[in-house]
């Protein structure tokens, strides 16, 4: 039998030496998580005491707060979660039960894969010019629009596979006694798809919570307090990027609170959507 | 008579219930159609509007919007080499170090880890993609650039710096701040979303064949290098242009650490700046249209390249898919 | 049909072989786990050198997890494990000591569906050699034109060794698993189910490959088809349930066997 003592010597070293170094690789990826996650957990749990939360953000070089840009993140989310979700479950259930593997479907999921991964700050400039240029001014009603811009591919994609993984059979069953189409879906199909399309309006909120780069030119900021989306609304990502941006130690504090504010409630709704998604794979 | 009665008088109220579902179909499906069809609406809006926004730059400047340096809005004279030529080497200097971090973590988590280590590291992996990106931003600004300031361009500097051809790319004064900083934070924050598809493409390998390559006796680097990275080779191509759209177009991240600055230099350890950063640092501040303009216009430009290097990786993963799917 | 009698008669005439040919493996009280389910249990087995062992029984009672144990391949996976010995030349190939790679080099194997890697023929072919060997340009040529001739399948494809191995049929891309095999040179060829993806055409090709290779490998085939062990092998054991019922020349297991569950299974009663 033909084998080579020395050739079989150096496989098996170019085997420990790919393998060790594919193992570095991810130390090295687990490094800047620490690092990172660290570095917002040491800097932002000193600065956190309960004038976050009553009081409003400071002039600069004063103490102060996060309320107002607590309070204006919050509606926000909640006005992008009521402009976005119906419109992205209603999306995901024509892909799912009325497009029958047509074309213009396929097109439909590509490009909302697409605009899934799309800069954000692109979406910032269309809301711009979509709603802040005819308007006269900046708000919160264009800062909603922009992150239910974004909010919505993530619902749509959901939907669609949740709906699309429910047996036809189930379809069939409700048809069979009689029950016209759209009942069939409302009756049927959402209540058993609930858990899929829930987790996904979670993952949504997730990455609508940090975004900061739409929020630029829509909500922009506002110093004082208004939880009203027809004002300039503030929020915590541009409140962090303009204190963060700032000379003053105070605004810096404040800016390392709301990220670590902002890391933990992001991180846990992410973790706990991919709990639940992995739990029902 | 009444036998008669009972008979017809069910009917038409069954026949008002049909039609009633019939209009309850037409309507329920044609609202799920008008939302599907937004999305579509939607992206040709965006890229119109970006359009229209920033025809009037390209028609002012023409080709030379592409071509110039200068950034002078006191002049109003407008040309975008500057951001584009920053977005292009950060987005470079990411993939260079994204792109083999994230073969190794998925090398690691499909052949190397057991599986109670796997899971955990996977999530770890994932939380990074999690994190908001201005938090990689603040934590480069303040974090980061002082350490490689103090610690990595120096030795940049005094090193590379000096070598003959590439030696100006690497040579200039210790700021921290710098396309070279950018381009380590973008590589950190795309590093999750390749790892992610590489590992879920290299699991698509059916098993036969990879227990045929081990049958014949090879290990396991042989076993990803030559049977399991062919067979996936575009579908792991069409991650790496993901990340590439995500480094493209990220906007906070880089806003932080590149220092805004339109001097065009070639040196990765000077000041920069990048599409998204632009745009994010100058917008509001605009104070000519022509100058707003030209910020709508970079932004069409970023949304048409991001849209295409988008295509193209859903493209690539499409087609390993239905070949597996076979 | 008269060729596949005469093939029996062969093996008729090969059962004086079996007795006299020195085993090449010999595997003792074989137990075989997954997780705590014992899926082999005492397995008593000795394969003769350069003569084909055909494995029967119905799904699940073990065979093919056998022939992994043969090569280690059960070693990709966690929670699997065998203990007993399978002895080849004096060592415990169960042993932790064994190097697998080297034991592959020399037990090889063929899997149920056709596994071409997505390379060109001739890289297909030249993959598994250049693990073990160092081989000049033009000795590589002579060992694949040579291993592809063994697996009747050069004159086919010698046109065409620089296309994808993808673009075969499936009884070639088969045959060319087959040829990989070979090429590295081994002394045994595991073979699990090899033709239950094919046509009866390729079928009948790969059955008269295994009567010709079996002159310089010691064959060890997984079979659902009874005719097919009966037209290739030497020595057939029957499986059930995870045990050895039994085993024996093909001649006798077929027309004499023992046990009542082996007569029951080769006339087709249950399985």
């Amino acid at each position: 039998m033909a084998y080579s003592r020395a050739l079989h010597r150096r496989r098996q070293a170019t085997n420990v030496i790919g393998l060790g170094v594919a193992t570095l690789a991810t130390l090295f990826g687990l490094v800047w998580l620490v690092w990172i996650l660290g570095t917002t957990l040491y800097k932002g749990a000193g600065a956190i005491d309960m004038r976050l939360f009553t009081q409003m953000t400071p002039p600069p070089g004063e103490d102060g707060g996060l309320l107002n840009a607590i309070v204006g993140s919050t509606v926000m989310i909640v006005l992008a979660v009521a402009f976005g979700t119906p419109v992205g479950v209603m999306a995901g259930t024509w892909l799912a039960e009325y497009a029958h593997g047509r074309a213009i479907a396929e097109a439909i999921r590509f490009i909302n894969d697409i605009l899934l991964s799309a800069p954000s700050i692109v979406i910032g400039l269309f809301v711009y010019a979509l709603v802040v240029q005819p308007s006269g001014h900046f708000s919160g009603w264009a800062g909603a629009v922009a992150l239910a811009m974004l909010l919505l591919p993530v619902v749509v994609r959901t939907s669609d596979e949740t709906m699309r993984l429910i047996p036809g059979t189930l379809r069939e069953a409700a048809l069979a006694l009689g029950a016209p189409k759209w009942r069939m879906v409302t009756s049927v199909i959402w209540p058993a798809a609930r858990t899929g399309i829930l987790t996904g309006i979670l993952l949504a909120i997730a990455r609508i919570s940090g975004e900061t780069a739409p929020l630029l030119f829509t909500a922009l900021n506002n110093q004082y307090w208004t939880a009203n989306p027809g004002n300039p609304l503030a929020n915590l990502p541009v409140v962090i990027f303009q204190f963060a941006l700032s000379p003053y130690d105070q605004w810096h504090r404040l800016a390392w609170a709301g990220a670590l504010l902002m890391t933990v409630l992001v991180l846990m709704l992410s973790v706990s959507a991919r709990a639940a998604l992995g739990r029902r794979k | 008579m009444s036998a008669a009665v009972q008979q017809t008088v069910p009917l038409p109220a069954a026949r008002r219930r049909r039609a009633g579902a019939r209009v309850g179909d037409t309507v329920f499906g044609a609202l799920a159609r008008a939302a599907a069809l937004l999305v579509l609406v939607l992206l040709g809006l965006t890229a119109l509007s970006m359009l229209w926004g920033g025809w009037p730059a390209f028609r002012t400047f023409g080709w030379h919007f592409f071509a110039g340096t200068e950034w002078d809005p006191v002049t109003r004279r407008f040309a975008a080499l500057v951001p584009i030529y920053g977005t292009l080497v950060t987005s470079a200097i990411a993939m260079v170090i994204a792109v083999p971090v994230s073969f190794g973590i998925a090398v690691f988590l499909t052949e190397v880890a057991p599986r109670w280590l796997a899971g955990p590291v996977a999530a770890a992996i994932e939380l990074l993609a999690g994190v908001p990106s201005i938090i990689y931003g603040m934590w480069g600004l303040f974090v980061f650039v002082p350490f490689m300031a103090d610690h990595v361009d120096p030795w940049i500097d005094a090193s590379l710096g000096t070598l003959p051809l590439i030696g100006p790319l690497f040579s200039g004064p210790p700021l921290g701040i710098g396309m070279l900083t950018a381009g380590i934070i973008l590589a950190i924050m795309v590093v999750p979303f390749v790892s992610a598809v590489m590992r879920d493409v290299f699991a698509l390998v059916p098993p036969p064949l990879r227990e045929s390559a081990f049958a014949l006796g090879a290990t396991r680097w042989e076993v990803v290098r030559r049977v399991v990275l062919p067979y996936t080779r575009t579908a792991v191509v069409g991650g790496i242009f993901l990340g590439l759209g995500r480094a493209l177009g990220e906007t906070m991240a880089v806003t932080f650490v590149l220092g805004n600055a339109h001097d065009f230099a070639i040196s990765l350890l000077a000041p920069g700046n990048s599409i998204a950063a632009a745009i994010a640092n100058e917008f509001t501040e605009a104070d000519s249209d022509i100058y707003r303009q030209s910020l709508i216009a970079l932004g069409f430009v970023l949304f048409i390249v991001t849209f295409a290097v988008l295509a193209v990786a859903k493209l690539m993963l499409l087609r390993l898919a239905r070949q597996a799917g076979r | 049909m008269a060729e596949a009698e005469a093939r029996i008669s062969t093996s008729l005439t090969g059962t004086a072989a079996l007795e006299e040919s020195a085993p090449q493996i010999a595997i003792r009280n074989l137990d075989f786990f997954y997780g705590s389910n014992r899926a082999l249990k005492g397995i008593n087995l000795s394969l003769p050198a350069r003569q084909v062992t055909a494995m029967i029984g119905p799904s699940g009672c073990g065979k093919s997890t056998l022939l992994r144990v043969l090569n280690r391949m059960y070693d990709l996976y966690p929670n699997q494990r065998a203990t007993g010995e399978v002895m080849m030349e004096g060592r415990n190939l169960l042993d932790a000591s064994i190097d697998l790679n080297e034991l592959r080099s020399r037990i090889g194997m063929v899997f149920q569906k056709p596994t071409p890697f997505p390379m060109s023929v001739y890289d297909n072919i030249a993959f598994g050699v250049k693990l073990h060997e160092r081989l000049s340009k033009s000795a590589m040529d002579e060992r694949v034109e040579w291993s592809l001739a063994r697996a009747a399948l050069w004159e086919e494809v010698k046109d065409r060794l620089g296309s994808s191995a993808m673009g075969l049929s499936g009884g070639q891309q088969q045959r060319l698993c087959i040829a990989r095999t070979i090429a590295v040179r081994p002394e045994v060829i595991l073979l699990d189910e090899p033709t239950s993806a094919l046509d009866p055409i390729s079928t009948l090709k790969i059955e008269e490959l295994i009567d010709e290779l079996k002159r310089d490998f010691t064959i060890v085939i997984v079979t659902h088809n009874m005719q097919q062990a009966a037209r290739c092998a030497d020595q057939v054991a029957f499986f059930y349930l995870g045990e050895l019922v039994e085993a024996g020349s093909a001649t006798q297991m077929f027309t004499a066997p023992r046990e009542r569950r082996t007569q029951d299974y080769i006339t087709g009663r249950f399985g």
